[in-house]
């Protein structure tokens, strides 16, 4: 279902496609730049499927502290906007989130909200739970969402996770991208269930199916989520249909691969495409042509500008290799 | 100074760093509950509530991440685990995500979490309740791996533990629980990575691990009625080690025995030989001697376990083998068993 509210104010209309289009043409920059082999990071991309964390994290406003999976590129920058640091990561830099050290999987600007990202199938889940307990007893008023795919919902620990949160009543806001696939297995070959809501719903979460491809009742969905966790003192799942356009891992298209069908995907999601649709809704906002391409320009610019300081910005000498291990006061 | 045993130095620690520290918490299966990990957690439910020391469901993965989180967000988790071998189940969090996010944060996450994990043979455990696992561990960067010996160790490396700002794995042999000595009641720190010679000797130096340093001091006991001069080494802290101590005792005695209680194939016992062996090859009067248990899984029958773990005796066989002594006839001896507790003092 979609849990759109219309017409959201301008304002939030205008963020939301700002911050849909910052992650859309940071990866473009990618895609078209990835054989110069200077990011040599593999690369899980998010392309299609940023309208989910954006949604989530511009509901919370900054005051999310974000765990994400490998696939992290569109939760770091819907929750830190910082084209900077994150060029300077893929690009191996002292100046990166990392200083080179953690790559495309491992972005993290706990000072920002995103606190980590994880390259292991649902590892990054219990995280979430202790930090929403921390949250809690520090009384921080921060919320602790979690985004991950429908394929960490195969693993123990995201069930483990999610019973956690319920009994120690934690508002943790589990939020599953579900393009249906782990890799090229799809959800029918991995989960009995036909929908993982049902599922969940009996561990003590509040459930929420969202099939609408729309970044606006992603993010009318995720305030409402939201405040009930926190009213009720319950976690939420929210599971939010979406699709991959690219493959697994790399900046290619995999419809060679044959586990699903182009014209099929191009019509069910492509032509609906969520940075699409949430510009077409500019205009009904009275936002004129000339003034979207001005704020797409600015975006470009800021993207362009990013990697100009992250390419002049230094590789880490061959002593930080030994840095850094352990933890070390400043 | 008052006595206090081994179990009520973990509780003395604990207790004194919540009550310095309101970010301090304990939890884990059964820890605020009757049986209290061997007492480890008595009272500590009752005086500092169920929000700082909770039980939590058989979920070893999540409930580790759990800590991770918590830590990585400004609390500091104490996490029980009653054996190590359900800790197996953590290890996923504790190798790929609790050991590097410091490192792959370029150092800007502090990881301050300490895991408990009861270790060690007691009475018929079998193979699934007497494992060691040290080396497990310690192959890991970005993990302090401890595994103190005597209860004033114990309490001075927990509290420093607890205070640090990364993860800490304590070992604690379930036989050390009982063990008795003059502890400080006030808090005090032993510095993670520092080792301690737990007596003196100048024939051949033992590097004792957690319980088989109650056995080697025993056998050092015996040997001594022989003229046999034994120097018990004890690193406390498994990494980062403290190699130099190690080092400069076998440089003095030219002769090491390592007495570990785990396996020895691929074991912490490789890794200290290999050490002792590229630092001390000049000074060896012997080859380096390791000491642990068979390569089978742990057996349950009382006979077979007692062929399976090593104890004083094969400590004492060794030094003789290694000095080239005659065995001594050990019928007269007083051997440890579960039934008959070792109290102390060391």
């Amino acid at each position: 279902m979609s849990f759109a509210r219309e017409p959201l104010p301008k304002a939030t209309t205008i963020k939301l496609f700002k911050s849909l289009f910052l992650a859309r043409r940071s990866e473009e920059y990618i895609v078209k730049h990835y054989a110069e082999n200077l990011m040599r990071t593999p690369m899980h991309m998010s392309m299609g499927q940023e309208f989910v964390c954006v949604g989530v994290c511009s509901a919370l406003e900054g005051k999310a502290d974000v765990f994400a999976s490998y696939r992290s590129h569109a939760a770091f920058l819907a929750q830190t906007h910082d084209t900077d640091r994150f060029f300077s990561e893929l690009y191996g830099r002292t100046s990166g989130t990392g200083e080179g050290k953690g790559g495309s999987m491992h972005l993290a600007a706990p000072d920002q909200g995103h606190i980590l990202s994880s390259g292991v199938v649902a590892t990054q889940i219990p995280v979430a739970v202790g930090a929403a307990f921390a949250n809690r007893q520090l009384k921080t008023g921060r919320t602790s969402v979690v985004f991950f795919g429908d394929g960490a919902a195969d693993a123990g620990v995201f069930w483990e996770s999610i019973n956690a949160a319920a009994l120690f009543k934690l508002p943790v806001i589990f939020v599953c991208e579900d393009n249906g696939y782990a890799v090229d297995t799809p959800r029918e070959a991995r989960q009995v269930s036909k929908s993982l809501s049902d599922a969940v719903k009996p561990f003590g979460a509040d459930t929420y199916e969202d099939d609408s491809g729309d970044v606006e009742s992603v993010y009318s969905l995720a305030k409402e989520a939201v405040a009930k966790a926190h009213r009720d003192r319950r976690p939420a799942f929210l599971n939010v249909k979406c699709c991959r356009y690219l493959e697994h891992v790399g900046i290619g298209t995999d419809w060679n691969w044959g586990y699903r069908d182009q014209a099929t995907v191009e019509r069910e999601w492509i032509d609906r495409d969520a940075l699409k649709v949430q510009r077409a809704r500019l205009a009904k906002h009275q936002v004129t042509e000339s003034a979207i391409a001005a704020m797409e320009d600015e975006i470009d610019k800021a993207i362009q500008a990013s990697v100009k300081r992250a390419s002049q910005a230094p590789i880490p000498t061959p002593d930080r290799l030994h840095a850094g291990v352990f933890y070390e006061k400043a | 100074m008052r006595k206090l045993d081994y179990a009520g130095a973990i509780r003395e620690a604990t207790t004194q760093e919540m009550e310095r520290d309101s970010r301090v918490f304990v939890y884990g299966i059964g820890v605020p509950t009757w049986s209290s990990i061997f007492g480890t957690t008595k009272g500590i439910p009752e005086k500092f509530g169920k929000e700082r020391c909770f039980d939590t469901p058989i979920s070893e993965d999540a409930m580790t991440g759990f800590g991770l989180g918590a830590a990585i967000r400004g609390l500091r988790p104490i996490h029980v685990h009653i054996r190590v071998d359900f800790m197996i189940l953590a290890t996923n969090q504790l190798i790929n995500m609790v050991s590097n996010y410091t490192y792959s944060t370029g150092g800007k996450l502090k990881v301050p979490l300490v895991v408990r994990a009861v270790i060690g043979r007691g009475w018929g455990q079998g193979a699934q309740h007497s494992k060691a696992l040290f080396s497990n561990f310690t192959h890991i960067p970005g993990l302090k791996v401890i595994a103190p010996t005597t209860p004033s160790d114990m309490k001075g490396m927990m509290i420093a533990a607890i205070r640090d700002d990364n993860p800490v794995i304590c070992f604690e042999h379930r036989w050390l629980y009982w063990a008795e000595e003059d502890v400080p009641e006030e808090p005090y720190e032993i510095p993670l990575g520092v080792g301690r010679i737990l007596r003196p000797g100048k024939d051949v130096t033992v590097v004792g691990l957690s319980w088989m340093n109650v056995e080697a001091r025993l056998a050092a006991d015996i040997l001594a009625k022989r003229g046999v001069s034994v120097e018990i080494v004890d690193p406390r802290t498994l990494a980062p080690l403290d190699e130099n101590l190690i080092v400069e005792s076998v440089k003095r005695t030219g002769r090491c025995i390592i007495a570990d209680c785990d396996w020895v194939d691929s074991g912490f016992s490789a890794e200290l030989s290999a050490r002792i062996n590229e630092k001390c090859f000049g000074k060896l009067k012997a080859p380096v001697k390791r000491i642990g248990f068979a390569q089978t899984p742990a057996p349950t029958v009382r006979e077979l376990e007692n062929e399976f773990y090593p104890n004083a005796k094969t400590i004492v066989h060794a030094v003789e083998d290694m000095l080239g002594l005659e065995a001594a006839n050990l019928d007269g001896e007083d051997f440890f068993s579960h039934e008959r507790r070792f109290r102390g003092p060391f």
